[in-house]
């Protein structure tokens, strides 16, 4: 018995929680294209549990009001709900109070929120630092508010391993430096930022900090004070719950300051034709009727993760990826993208001759559910030289039969390549 | 695995690993084909002498899916007239893009008939259309670049 044999075994053992987990996904019991899914895509979503489907249908069923207006018992019930699940967040991320936590429709609404709030305080020839490794959402809207307000994008550039230039950064800061937009982890590559000490950082020059949390919330423990970070923003849906609810927590003396975002109902304390006074956070960030189901099925979401050893599902989510990772490795012709130094469990990759493309439809047709293209930060790619990649990220339910899968459905497309 | 082998088939391998009329021809109409969602980009070089295709080449780099169908592109329109070439466009737009593309199509495409295969992946589709495109560019007189991502798309 070789020594990869016996760390199979080992992993083999593991794999039996997995094996428990994935009751709780119906969707994991689904085919495509006639055989088992193997659903490696879970950076652009995870799947959802049983509980988080039902409680939506319970919702609807039995539950449904709008929130912060009736007196009535169900609407005071819903209201209720919706608001246990600002505290669960706040607990979640270890927030010191539940007013810290806005709902919004996503990441990237939470982090336009930030733009269009805090951006406004913004004078021409102010700058704001992002970096290389930025998703689409941490980029877009900040060079909508430089082409509004005449403000100065700087770019954090990245290593040829994919950790993003720590020394560059120190000479990024200027007088006129205002935010930081760091994302926690890359999307695209997996590079876990040093985000803590980016922060201390920044806060040495004066400068707000905000954490693009979307896909470092699901693989780690994120604790905002730890960080002491400014601002961070993470959905629910590549966390477990459903779509369409994005959370931004600001520090409580930041977010008091700042103007409303949206006007409409549920943002004001009192309205003339004259005059409006605005209601305090988080209620002045929540203009309209909000996703109430959704924030509801959120907040089950949380309590499922929460009912889970925190420490054995990160261990088995690094034994995945460190098995996907030697697997990939041996793969001929294949090349992962980028070695940072600290790697959430998300890999992107090429094959020699072969589109990324071309690789994902044809392992398609195995079963298995991979991205590829751009993922939606082509700075990243264009750093890197190339147009597209595959990216596989694994979650907690994902065993490694499934990966021996992915490895299989690979050796394939070089059969049919060769 | 019956619909990858069917798009997949050895011809299509063949033509986007060995793509037939790769390169450039100088001082000919060329145009700019882009699908921003794959990243593929070619360019195509057409050469019009009287009426007809005398030369086309094109390069770039893309998926073997729009390669390959630039390829067979190419081998199928050299040589024909701009209007059986207008023919052959709207062939095998319909051929990908109808639920049912209309009989007397296969007659038109002959070999092109392999690319069919590309309908059970929509999201795929526009690989194999972004040559023809091109070309539908070209023969409508238009220059620069074309996206297959129009506004409003």
């Amino acid at each position: 018995m070789t020594t990869r044999d016996i760390q199979r075994m080992e992993r083999r053992v593991l794999d039996w929680d997995a094996h428990k987990i994935r009751e709780d996904f119906p969707i994991l019991k689904q085919t495509m294209n006639g055989v088992p899914l193997v659903y490696l895509d879970n950076a652009a979503t995870t799947q959802k549990p049983q509980c988080v489907i039902d409680r939506l249908a319970r919702f609807y069923s039995n539950e449904n009001s709008n929130v912060h207006r009736s007196v009535y018992t169900l609407a005071e019930e819903a209201t209720q709900s919706f608001e246990e699940v600002r505290k669960l967040t706040r607990a979640f991320i270890h927030a010191h109070d539940k007013k810290e936590i806005v709902f919004t429709k996503g990441t990237t609404e939470a982090i336009n929120l930030v733009a269009n709030t805090f951006g406004k305080s913004l004078q021409p020839g102010d700058e704001i630092i992002l970096s290389e490794l930025e998703h689409h959402a941490n980029i877009v809207p900040w060079q909508m508010l430089a082409q509004e307000r005449g403000i100065v994008i700087r770019v954090i550039p990245m290593l040829p391993n994919g950790d993003l230039d720590l020394d560059t950064f120190e000479t990024l800061f200027t007088p006129r430096t205002k935010l930081l937009g760091i994302v926690h982890v890359s999307n695209t590559i997996g590079t876990i930022n040093p985000v803590k000490k980016m922060v201390k950082v920044a806060h040495q020059y004066g400068v707000k900090v905000l954490v693009d949390a979307a896909q470092s919330i699901v693989h780690m423990t994120v604790d905002v004070q730890e960080l002491d970070c400014d601002f961070l923003v993470f959905s629910s849906h590549k966390l477990y719950g459903p779509m369409g609810v994005g959370i931004l927590y600001g520090k409580e003396e930041i977010m008091k300051k700042l103007p409303p975002y949206q006007g409409g109902g549920d943002m004001i304390r009192s309205v003339t034709f004259d005059h409006t006074e605005y209601a305090d956070i988080p209620q002045r960030f929540e203009a309209g009727t909000p996703n109430v189901a959704d924030v509801i099925a959120f907040g089950e979401a949380l309590k499922y993760i929460r009912s889970l050893p925190v420490d054995s599902l990160i261990a088995y989510e690094h034994e995945l990826f460190e098995y996907a990772y030697q697997g990939l490795e041996e793969i001929d012709g294949l090349g992962i993208v980028g070695k940072p130094h600290l790697q959430a469990p998300i890999i992107s990759f090429m094959m020699e001759g072969i589109h990324p493309h071309d690789i994902a439809t044809i392992i398609s047709q195995s079963g298995v559910a991979v991205r590829a293209g751009h993922h939606c930060a082509m700075p990243t790619s264009r750093a890197f030289g190339i147009p597209a990649t595959i990216r596989v990220s694994v979650a907690f339910y994902n065993t490694f039969a499934e990966l021996d899968l992915l490895f299989n459905a690979l050796n394939t497309v070089n059969k049919v390549f060769s | 695995m019956s619909d990858m082998s069917s798009l997949y088939h050895e011809v299509i391998i063949d033509h986007g690993k060995n793509p037939r009329n790769f390169g450039k021809i100088e001082d000919a109409l060329e145009l700019k084909g882009l699908n921003p969602l794959c990243g593929d980009q070619l360019t195509l070089y057409v050469k019009i002498d009287n009426d007809r295709i005398a030369d086309v080449k094109f390069n770039g780099q893309g998926c073997a899916i729009s390669m390959a169908s630039s390829s067979l592109m190419t081998q199928a329109i050299k040589g024909k007239t701009l209007a059986e070439a207008k023919v052959l466009f709207t062939a095998f737009h319909d051929l990908v893009m109808q639920e049912q593309s209309p009989e007397a199509v296969e007659a038109i495409l002959g070999k092109l008939m392999i690319l069919q295969g590309v309908k059970v992946y929509p999201s795929r589709i526009k690989c194999a259309t972004l040559a023809w495109h091109a070309l539908n560019a070209i023969l409508e007189g238009k220059h620069g670049v074309v996206s297959t991502e129009k506004n409003g798309d």
